[in-house]
């Protein structure tokens, strides 16, 4: 079943599209990421879900009804905005009491329910503070209270970690799974952080100037990118365009510039002969420092530009014939016994099926 | 902080003590014992008793309080209606209406009397306190517009998206969210236009009427029989009053719209 529909929806601000024709289904439930740059127009859609923005054209339906005109304190939705947005003139409590006050529940109830928040979101003993008293994750908290009191059917999240430190992040990470699991609610979450995407969504989209480009596991969107924009913004990719010159069995070759001829994996649906990129991820490249070894279609041959070291693992920049600056990530345990030098050669490896070719 | 050379501070100096010397001599003065003129006679309360027991002058400052604190209420309301309207309806028409708003602020004070004296006469309005406090209001009115604004551009208007996302109504989030974080600056508003209210000479004079004589009404017509310590009392009360009440009004447009930071007491 799905709980959030949006078909063919278009919003704009003023000259700048912000959402363009987006048609996208989220299932009840369900952990669901719309990851994409600043500006992307991710925040709008789920401006547009709450109905604190309206849209131009299409149709937002929640819970199989259309919602298009509701305004925002008649939908069964609630949002954690990016940076919280707590009343300053309100406790704790009545923060968090708020949306329950507005929805006239008695006193008795409302004392309950935020009770019963509290001890879920863990800030006992907090109640009575204002949020310029509380820290930045302890505010994280109140935010999250404040909207899940209400039990809405879907919980939007701004960017609910990207104003907290690295190690807090990771914690709230696994708080925010949690609380999903409790509540039961379907989370719809805006983010510019990919390996955030890729670890709590059940599924995500990727959206660039205001389209969804891709909708998926994160698995699917991982392995699978439909484009190289989709791919570049899931992570680190090396890539290398040139053309089309044969397919077969899923696979594809392809003959650049000043290389030997490239084979790959073909995209899912295939490929048109013609000009095409080819992406690697880091990860998958081997380096052969005394020559090409056997067991992988591909080798490039290559300068070692850049050394990184990142505690667990190194971080290698290559430079190619094209001049072209390839990445590599090494586990420090299955590393060389020497670490390369810049300036030194060596022979990048990978097999065909770790290359993906996308259309350009 | 900026580093001057000395002479430039001392100049800062010179600068306020033009600014407050005439009133310094003022209040001096009012403690004077003499009857006559500049001359120091010894210290004495003499003048502040005579002022209390003048009942032409209490009736004046009963009138100046009522009619300071009616229109400080009615501009609020209007001033509050507009700012909040201003700010929301961000049209094409807001830069004009933004002038349109302040201008009264800034037309001669006498033109205004003169222009207020012909229309209530054209509209048979009775000369009295109905049309001081009206008189007042066209200043207090954009006084209070001005204020209202500042503040509320300072407003993150995702306050107001959260509380409607919370199940707000847009009257809830004027009551619950809009106002309570206006408050700083409603209460400064409100001192400053009490205060000029207060003081104002030029519109009253030509809209009172007979039985509505104010404060400074009262101490230009003591003025016209001469100048005498009593007077120099009275105004030194009302110098020392509005000075409180400014720097009051000054102190609420200070605060945050944010609560203590005070850590509480609860564990």
């Amino acid at each position: 079943m799905h709980t959030v529909v949006l078909e063919n929806v278009v919003k704009t601000h003023g000259q700048v599209v912000a959402v363009d024709d987006v048609t996208l289904s989220i299932k009840s439930g369900e952990f669901f990421s719309i990851l994409g740059p600043s500006g992307s127009g991710k925040t709008t859609i789920l401006r547009l879900i709450a109905g604190l923005d309206v849209p131009d054209s299409g149709t937002i339906t929640l819970q199989q009804r259309i919602v298009n005109a509701d305004p925002p304190h008649v939908r069964p939705v609630n949002m954690v905005f990016q940076h919280y947005a707590l009343f300053p003139h309100m406790t704790v409590f009545e923060n968090i009491a708020f949306g329950l006050r507005m929805h006239r529940q008695s006193r008795q109830d409302i004392r309950e329910a935020v009770e019963e928040m509290v001890a879920l979101v863990r800030l006992k003993g907090k109640t009575q503070r204002f949020p310029a008293q509380l820290s930045g994750g302890e505010q994280q908290r109140v935010a999250l209270a404040r909207a899940l009191v209400n039990r809405p059917v879907v919980l939007l999240l701004d960017e609910p970690l990207a104003a907290l430190d690295q190690q807090l992040r990771q914690d709230m990470q696994a708080e925010l799974k949690r609380l999903q699991q409790e509540v039961n609610a379907t989370f719809i979450c805006v983010t510019h952080q990919q390996d955030e995407a890729l670890m709590l969504s059940d599924r995500l989209g990727v959206m660039h100037r205001g389209t969804l480009l891709q909708v998926g596991t994160p698995q699917e969107i991982y392995e699978q990118p439909v484009s190289s924009t989709v791919a570049k913004f899931i992570g680190l990719s090396n890539s290398l365009s040139g053309m089309v010159t044969r397919t077969e069995n899923n696979f594809c070759w392809i003959q650049a510039e000043a290389f030997p001829t490239v084979m790959a994996r073909c995209p899912e649906g295939g490929v048109e002969h013609g000009s095409a990129t080819v992406m690697v991820r880091p990860e998958r490249l081997h380096i052969s420092v005394d020559g090409p070894v056997n067991g992988y279609e591909n080798t490039f041959p290559a300068i070692v530009h850049h050394v990184v070291f990142h505690g667990n693992e190194m971080f290698y920049q290559f430079r190619l014939r094209n001049d072209a600056i390839w990445t590599a990530r090494v586990p420090i345990a299955g590393t060389h016994a020497r670490p390369l030098v810049p300036g030194q050669s060596v022979y990048l490896q990978w097999a065909a099926h770790d290359g993906l070719v996308l259309s350009s | 902080m900026i580093r001057v050379p000395r002479s430039v501070g001392i100049s800062g100096l010179l600068v306020l003590m033009f600014l407050y010397l005439p009133v310094m001599v003022l209040i001096v003065l009012s403690f004077n014992a003499s009857t006559m003129g500049v001359e120091w006679k010894g210290f004495s309360f003499q003048w502040y008793e005579k002022l209390l027991a003048d009942r032409s002058i209490i009736d004046a400052t009963v009138n100046s309080l009522m009619i300071a604190s009616i229109s400080t209420v009615l501009s609020l309301l209007f001033g509050l209606g507009a700012a909040i309207g201003l700010e929301t309806w961000r049209g094409r028409h807001t830069s004009w209406m933004n002038i349109l708003i302040l201008l009264p602020l800034v037309i001669p004070e006498i033109l205004m009397g003169v222009a207020l004296l012909m229309v209530f006469v054209l509209f048979q309005v009775p000369l009295g306190f109905g049309s001081i406090i009206i008189g007042h209001m066209v200043f207090n009115v954009p006084l209070t517009v001005v204020i209202l604004r500042a503040r509320l551009r300072k407003l993150d208007p995702t306050w107001e998206d959260a509380a409607r996302d919370l199940g707000a109504t847009s009257w809830e989030v004027l009551t619950h969210i809009t106002l309570p974080m206006l408050r700083p600056a409603i209460w400064g508003a409100a001192l400053l236009s009490f205060t000029v209210s207060l003081d104002d000479f030029v519109v009253t004079f030509f809209v009172a009427g007979p039985g509505s004589t104010t404060l400074p009404l009262k101490v230009f017509s003591m003025i016209k029989t001469g100048m005498t310590p009593e007077v120099n009392a009275l105004s030194a009360i009302m110098v020392v009053v509005s000075m409180v009440f400014v720097g009051l009004s000054w102190i609420f447009q200070q605060r945050a719209p944010v609560s203590p930071t005070t850590p509480s007491s609860s564990e």
